[in-house]
């Protein structure tokens, strides 16, 4: 399977990052390469084989359903690049 | 008075114990030391006034002789994709650059509660998604060691790359690390070190920069088998925080020491031959199970059929994981956020473009790939099918034998910037680390002899599952007979 610029620029759309056309042209020959390498699993026999999902074979128990954090909002937006009287900013969303 | 150099873990803790010296002197004269070799670029963030202090606190208890943690007074590197309180965590990102966490990961809250010393956070492959430690947006780090035959700067390997430069070069005691294909291993075979990676599940993921989440393991960078044994033994624990959490009972890993190799079963794996491999590093290899040979353990040729499909396999499922996980980088909560005010979808792509290095873009794009509609079922499903294979073959091999003998690299340490051009040919250095890492299994690297350059080639243990000291043993063994 070979992937073209618009596949790149798809991609690029749903991992939300901006690709220029110069990284758009080097992404395609990288990934290009990559695919055309890892595509030798197709040669690979996998009838009836499940597929593994996690390599522990320990149940997951259900946690009891209690309030253990008590992070406040401050600490919450400590981080933030921008916020204001206690939220996150973001550009504008609605009209 | 004690050589500072000379120390390990071990003796570091006798001597404290001794009261030859205090933590505070030995913390001391490892800043000292972190600032003399500041051109190896092995630590992103230095916590010196920090160390002081944790190191203060150590004597006091040292003193009194009261609740004494196993690494009372260490000083130790902490990789910086360990979330740490109140202290910048990048995880070798600019997109992380300013981060800093009002949360401790449940790895370096058991190493503080066992009294070790924070020097500071070690450089790292952006995102832990790298060979060779050239992908931190703070700059490559440079490997102490050298090749006799020329003087050109080596890489340390990656990802854990600051830590094992600051181990090799005697910046601390010991460092931690994370293994994703590799990451513990590869650094610690190019710097002549021990690097453990345990089983899945034993150490808790709890407040580690996320990168391949059914992948990452913490684990030790240290100069000894029985430091990387200390080590391990206080970063494990069962933690209802991380859900992979094992609750398997955990052992005393220096019951290493009384295990006997006499009429272990070794098992050699005819696929891990490369066509690439450096003849010099079959020779180590052929060393490594005379040695197991001559205290009577049995050497076993075992097949694992699906070996070659291993690094495809991890380059479908760690950047299909990664791609997920570094969803979260937003520019909205916390990091790097780009100048971009129109919209909110511009907002995210333009961040993530400059917040993101080009190693991290490559992998996210392949990531998306195979898992969106239409590629799924052929790439990432493919993948997870072939991941269950090359398990099966561990399970199988390790009905004949106990532990399994292998080379860790293709190859000794390389000058910076070579394997660099061609993003394939980079991957491969993790060739033989990660059919390990796609099972599960705890793996040891240990330095067993140094090649025509004086350059260390390491050798890798492989254990059956939640058995560390096992591979500590094997791993000791090499350690006594190497001659060094």
């Amino acid at each position: 399977m070979s992937i073209d610029n618009s596949t790149v620029k798809k991609v690029a759309k749903l991992a939300r990052l901006k690709v220029d056309a110069k990284e758009e042209q080097n992404l395609k020959n990288e990934l290009n390469n990559i695919l055309e390498w890892v595509d030798k699993l197709q040669k690979v026999d996998t009838e009836n084989i499940d597929p593994m999902l996690s390599v522990s074979n320990e149940p997951m128990p259900m946690r009891e359903d209690m309030v253990t954090s008590k992070l406040d909002n401050k600490q919450i937006l400590s981080n933030a690049p921008e916020k204001k009287a206690g939220f996150f900013v973001v550009p504008k969303v609605v009209e | 008075m004690t050589d500072f150099s000379k120390l390990n873990i071990t003796s570091a803790l006798l001597g404290l114990k001794n009261k030859d010296f205090k933590s505070v002197e030995l913390t001391e004269y490892f800043i000292n030391q972190i600032n003399k070799k500041e051109n190896l670029n092995c630590f992103i963030t230095k916590t010196f006034d920090k160390a002081i202090d944790m190191a203060k606190k150590s004597d006091e208890k040292i003193i009194k002789n009261r609740e004494l943690g196993s690494l009372e007074g260490i000083p130790i590197g902490m990789k910086d994709l360990f979330c740490t309180k109140d202290i910048r965590t990048t995880a070798g990102s600019k997109i992380l650059d300013s981060f800093i966490p009002f949360y401790e990961s449940t790895v370096s809250q058991n190493l503080w509660n066992s009294g070790a010393v924070l020097l500071g956070k070690t450089n790292m492959d952006e995102f832990a998604m790298g060979s060779a430690n050239t992908t931190s947006f703070f700059g490559n780090v440079i490997n102490p060691l050298k090749s006799k035959n020329n003087d050109k700067d080596l890489v340390p390997g990656g990802s854990s790359g600051g830590s094992a430069s600051s181990v090799a070069a005697g910046l601390c005691l010991a460092a931690t690390g994370s293994d994703t294909g590799g990451s513990i291993r590869q650094p610690a075979s190019f710097c002549g070190l021990v690097g453990l990676k345990p089983t899945y599940g034993r150490c808790s993921r709890f407040g580690m920069v996320a990168f391949a989440s059914s992948l990452d393991q913490a684990g030790p960078i240290t100069l000894t088998v029985e430091d990387s044994a200390r080590m391990l033994q206080s970063m494990v624990s069962y933690d209802s925080k991380d859900s992979t959490s094992s609750k398997k009972e955990i052992e005393n890993l220096l019951d290493y020491k009384k295990s006997d190799l006499k009429g272990k079963r070794v098992g050699v794996p005819k696929e891990y031959l490369l066509d690439g491999l450096n003849p010099e590093i079959k020779k180590a290899w052929d060393l490594g199970i005379s040695w197991f040979k001559s205290v009577g353990s049995e050497i076993i040729e075992i097949s694992l059929p699906n070996t070659e499909s291993a690094l495809p396999t991890y380059y479908i499922i760690a950047p299909a994981e990664a791609s997920a996980n570094l969803a979260r980088y937003d520019g909205i909560r916390y990091g790097f956020r780009a100048e971009e005010k129109s919209d909110l979808t511009r907002l995210y792509e333009e961040t993530r473009a400059q917040g993101f290095g080009k190693e991290v873009k490559r992998r996210l794009m392949i990531g998306t790939y195979v898992l969106s509609a239409g590629y799924y079922d052929a790439y990432y499903l493919k993948a997870l099918k072939v991941r269950k294979l090359i398990s099966d073959d561990f399970s199988k091999a390790f009905e004949r034998c106990d532990i399994i003998l292998t080379p860790t690299t293709p190859n000794v340490a390389f000058p910076i910037g070579e394997k660099q051009t061609d993003p394939i040919e980079m991957y491969l250095n993790d060739v033989l680390t990660v059919p390990a890492s796609l099972a599960g299994l705890p793996a040891i690297s240990i330095s067993a002899c140094l090649n025509s350059d004086s350059l260390p080639i390491g050798l890798q243990i492989i254990g059956k599952p939640f058995e560390e000291s096992s591979i500590l043993s094997a791993a000791s063994l090499i350690e006594d007979l190497r001659g060094f």
